[in-house]
């Protein structure tokens, strides 16, 4: 075994196991704290994919913000964690049995088709993932307007999430 | 060498992970931190594939980036409405958030 393929599983382990806890737990603040770890875990397969770029912004977009975000929204909605006595829904069954079934197919599947024990291709010493990313993400030829889109869209949810979130006033002045 | 398969054994597990957690969990909140699992297996199959199939053309890559912007701005719409059904419900189960269902 190779020190690629240690890592490799380590880090699947590490993975799999945050994330079973994490749809485990009852205490949302600590199912958060193993999203962290679940998420860094990503960021490590990302640098065994050579994609240094993506790894680096899994730290910075999703542990950085988005899974400090989901600590605050717990942290405001305290006053119900309390309250709940069971995690899981009554129709908990149903989903574990769909989940079983969808994991196992999709491992069917894959163990199916041909291309699945294609090795990664060779780097060339002169290939800069960054560089390429890049260029392809501003050139026209490349992804620029989807590029353009996505900041569109994260302009709208940042607007939608202000106007939702938002307290409303108790008798608004135009009600005369 | 890792082969592919490893790879997209791992994603579809945390998918199935996700999707576990979307489904069972009541709390509103957990059922985002599902969906994040969700995007983050379908990341590492995404880069997966460029690395392993088409490593000249960064598809793999851009299309990883844009969902990252997706996720973030799920995420940011999600919460805010969780916390402004909190608001006016005092609660952030999905059981009892049933207003609309039929």
């Amino acid at each position: 075994m190779t020190v690629e393929q240690a890592v490799f599983f380590f880090t699947s382990f590490l993975i799999l196991f945050s994330a079973f806890m994490m749809v485990t737990r009852q205490n949302l603040v600590h199912a958060a704290l193993y999203l962290i770890v679940a998420l860094f875990g990503v960021a490590v397969v990302f640098v065994l994919l050579d994609a240094g770029f993506l790894a680096v912004v899994q730290v910075l977009v999703y542990i950085g913000a988005i899974a400090i975000l989901m600590i605050f929204a717990v942290m405001l909605t305290r006053g119900d964690v309390a309250r709940e006595q069971e995690p899981v829904n009554a129709g908990f069954g149903w989903a574990l049995m769909l989940a079983a079934l969808f994991c196992f197919g999709l491992i069917i599947l894959i163990g199916q088709w041909p291309a699945v024990n294609s090795q990664a291709a060779v780097l060339s010493a002169d290939t800069n993932t960054v560089l390429d990313l890049g260029t392809a993400l501003v050139s026209p030829d490349g992804y620029v307007i989807p590029f353009e889109v996505a900041s569109v869209l994260l302009l709208a949810a940042l607007i939608g999430a202000l106007v939702v979130a938002r307290p409303q006033k108790k008798n608004s002045g135009s009600v005369k | 060498m890792i082969p592919l398969s490893w790879y997209l054994s791992l994603a579809a597990a945390l998918f199935s992970m996700g999707l576990y957690g979307v489904l069972a969990r009541k709390n509103a909140i957990a059922i985002l931190m599902g969906v994040e699992l969700m995007l983050n297996a379908v990341n590492i199959n995404l880069v997966a594939f460029w690395r392993y199939l088409t490593p000249e053309n960064v598809a793999g890559q851009a299309f990883a980036v844009m969902v990252f912007a997706v996720a973030a701005a799920e995420v940011a719409v999600g919460l805010a409405l969780v916390i402004s059904i909190y608001r006016r419900r005092k609660t952030v189960s999905a059981d009892e958030i049933n207003l609309m269902k039929w």
